[in-house]
Order: C-alpha cells, then structure tokens, then sequence
C-alpha cells in the first residue's frame, strides 16, 4: 500500500493508484526520471485510467525538474486495453 | 469470436467523428462508427451556446443543433452507415490488423477494417494542488455532463481554475443553473478564451483573478473552500493566500488530445505543445505515418469543434478516396481554405505554429497514395 494513504493534505499526481507528487519527487530525486521507471516503482498510470490523468502532470513534473523540454520526455508505451475489462469476459472468448 | 468488419472504421461518434463518417458514407463507402458514451455528439450535445467560426461550420448555431444537424446527413446515408454507441474500442493489434471491442461490459468482439479514422477526442486536464483528491474537484467537461446532459447541478458555490473558453463558457452555464460562480483564476497574465464570453461572466459579477491559481483545497470530507495565490511570470506562488468560500472546485486548464489507438496503430508520433499533448504526424489528408489510420479532430490537437468538423470531412474524404471511392474534385482544397479560416484569429496562430511541426509532405514509404 503506498506510504499516502490516509495522510492528510496530499497531492495526488495519480488518483487511481494514490501517488502523490512528494513521492514522485522523491524518486525523480533518486535517478528515477523517466515515465516508464517511475511507473515501475510506483505504479504510476497503471490503474484504471491507465495514465490518462496523470501522464501529462508526470512529463510536466520530470520536466521540471530534469530541465529537459516537455517534448523531449518520453511517454510510456501504450498497450491494450485502453479500459479495463473484466477478465471474466476474456475468460469467456468473447461474442460467438 | 465475433468479428465485425468494415471498410472504414470511424472511432468516436463527436464532431470530427460524425462528419468523417458523414463525408465518407456520402462518397459511399461502407462506414461503422464506433461510440463509447451512450449516445453520439460527443462535446457538441453539452454546448448550449451559438458557435463561432464560420457559416460553413454552422456560426450561430448552438452546439446541441449542430450534433443533430450531423445526425441527420448521417441519417440521410444510414444504408452506409452502422452505428454502435455504449462501445468502445480497447485495443488494436497490428500483428493482425484487429481491433478489440467492448460493449457495455457485457461483450467483447473484434472488429476488422480497411481504413480507420481516430476521432477519439480529449481527455481533461488536471493540475496537482493540496487535497486535489477532496469530492468536490471536477472537471469542466464533467460539470457541462452532469448540468446539460444529466441535469444535475454540482453544488452551490463554484471555484472556477482557467479562464479559456470552456472556463468562461462553462461559469456562464452555471449561473443559468442557478449555481453561485464564486471567482475565476487564470494562472497565464491573460485571459485565453474569447472576450465576449470573458465579458458576459464580468457583467454578472464573477471576478475574472488574472496571474492567480488555486493552491490547496479545504475540506475535512468534501470541499468547503479553496486558497487562491498570486503566481510571478514564472507561475511560482507569490504572496498572501486569500480564502474562498465554495462547495466546488472546476477544473477548466486544458485538454490533452486521446491517442491511444495511434500509438498501438504504431503512428509516428509527436508531444506538440501547441496542439496540447502526444498527436500523430500527418499529410494534408490526415493520413498518419500507417497508412491505413487517418486523424482528426481534439484527438489530433486540442482546438474548436468548428475545426474538428473540417478535419473529420477532410479524413472521411481521404479515407473514402483512398478506397477508390470518387470524391469531389478540389474538395480537399476547400476544405483547407476552410480550416485557414478557422485558423487565422489569434488563438489560430499557435494552431498553425502546432500543425507546422506535426504536417508531413507526404509519406515516402511507397504504400501510401
């Protein structure tokens, strides 16, 4: 469970997940500047939205704090599914 | 499993949506349009205000109008034309060419087609501030859903962050709903939306705080105000902060363009920020870098419906042609000198700039054409 919960007055960078800019921060600190890094130690844009929220505050804040040009941060990879779908669905095959 | 199959898919059923499908059943191509909300008209049915723009693109008309004007030239080719709303595409494997498909949660299916159109729209924008978690914090988007589609107000007293024209727009239609519009903070020295909206909310009261952005939210279980502070050219807080009494904090900052099916479709793509986000590269035909996926609309840079609609025509046209289907001579042409139109105010200028950086010549791979 990430160390925010049940914190009080919080910035929540990633709603669904629950990470806040400080922990990003943290670990932008510690060499984790890219998307894809800090969505594997966070779990970043890995939740229900899949990154539509909070993607660009991301790439905002490694911006700022690498000082690289917005355009120069690379976003995550893209893969399906774009919305979650129940896996009892996939489980079924699918319309016949 | 199911597999539907088409010649052109048209994804998102808003306004470049239905004028893509509309231009590109008209040349008589076979057209599916896929919708994920319940119904199609995308942003257009939530605006109850006249539109700006041009005569072609319907200058005057209220936005709800013109979705029902697409809906029946759509009606007028329905035998070119099926429609699934409530269904969203989840995904395109480019190993087979398939889409997959939900609809509802109920059914899962793959959809096959020769040419896509992407015309998946926006998603809204948020910024990080204290509490930014607090019920209470919305959307604009998602005000304009729950007051015109829902008819549902979001409380009494509203904070409004942004002044563009969906941050103005969207104070003006809370005050018709009867809901307080407390201030408006802009965090840029300017105000970005058009000043006719700026100066309708001013009349009513509204204090429209320029260099100002909201800070922190209060609120022990949902919100019951907002600290507002002074920002310097570097939109770094500066000064006091100053209380504000509201019960709603709208978030109206800017909308980042929805492309996910373009990055799976493996579109050459590009952060553009003049066009708000991650947008596909394109020729004049919004044919992106697969030359079986065409662009258009908020999904293909963040600017007014007016322009979506002519870059949907433009996109539904290409896509048909590129089919074999025979297409109006000279119409791509008119359609440009129609997007320049749109595009020559001086929210307009940092369109061009944008669309400069992500417009090809064409594509040299040689499967194009």
């Amino acid at each position: 469970m990430p160390d925010s919960v049940g914190k009080k007055d919080q910035i929540y960078v990633c709603r669904c997940e629950e990470v806040t800019l400080e922990e990003i921060d943290e670990w932008i600190d510690k060499g984790y500047d890219t998307v894809e890094e800090l969505k594997r130690v966070l779990r970043v844009g890995m939740g229900p939205c899949q990154g539509r929220g909070c993607q660009d505050i991301l790439m905002r804040e490694i911006a700022k704090k690498t000082g690289k040009h917005i355009s120069e941060v690379e976003p995550a990879t893209v893969r399906p599914p774009a919305k979650p779908i129940k896996i009892g669905l996939l489980a079924e095959g699918g319309e016949e | 499993m199911k597999t539907l199959s088409t010649e052109i898919l048209v994804i998102g059923g808003g306004a470049a949506g239905l004028s893509a499908a509309a231009e590109a059943a008209s040349a008589g191509a076979k057209v599916m349009v896929i919708e994920s909300d319940l119904h199609l008209g995308g942003q257009l049915v939530k605006q109850t205000h006249k539109f700006f723009g041009s005569k072609d693109e319907y200058a005057g008309t209220r936005g709800f109008k013109i979705a029902e004007i697409l809906l029946n030239e759509i009606e007028s080719c329905k035998d070119n034309v099926e429609i699934h709303e409530n269904t969203t595409v989840t995904g395109f494997y480019s190993e087979d060419k398939t889409f997959t498909a939900m609809r509802g949660e109920e059914s899962f299916f793959h959809i096959q087609a020769q040419k896509t159109i992407v015309a998946t729209g926006a998603q809204e924008r948020l910024i990080p501030f204290v509490n930014n978690d607090l019920p209470g914090v919305y959307g604009a988007g998602a005000v304009q859903t729950l007051m015109n589609v829902y008819g549902v107000i979001p409380g009494k007293r509203v904070l409004m962050v942004g002044a563009g024209n969906i941050g103005l727009i969207v104070s003006y239609q809370l005050m018709q709903a009867g809901v307080e519009v407390a201030a408006i903070v802009e965090a840029a020295p300017r105000i970005g939306g058009y000043w006719v909206h700026a100066a309708k909310v001013r009349r009513m009261g509204v204090p429209i705080l320029l260099g100002h952005s909201i800070k922190r939210a209060v609120g022990d279980r949902t919100i019951t105000g907002a600290y507002i502070t002074g920002l310097n050219e570097k939109f770094e807080p500066v000064g006091e902060e100053t209380f504000v009494d509201c019960d709603v904090i709208c978030i109206a900052v800017g909308l980042s363009p929805t492309t996910e099916i373009l990055s799976q479709a493996g579109c050459k793509m590009m952060y553009v920020p003049q066009l708000c986000g991650l947008v596909a590269r394109r020729d004049m035909s919004m044919k992106t870098s697969n030359p079986d996926f065409f662009t258009a609309g908020d999904a293909s840079g963040i600017e007014e419906a007016s322009a979506a609609m002519v870059e949907g025509r433009i996109a539904g046209l290409s896509a048909a042609s590129s089919l074999g289907y025979l297409t109006e001579h000279g119409k791509l042409d008119e359609y440009w000198s129609r997007l320049q139109s749109l595009r020559s105010g001086e929210a307009g200028a940092r369109i061009c700039q944008g669309i400069e950086c992500v417009l090809v010549n064409g594509w040299e791979d040689g499967r194009n054409g």
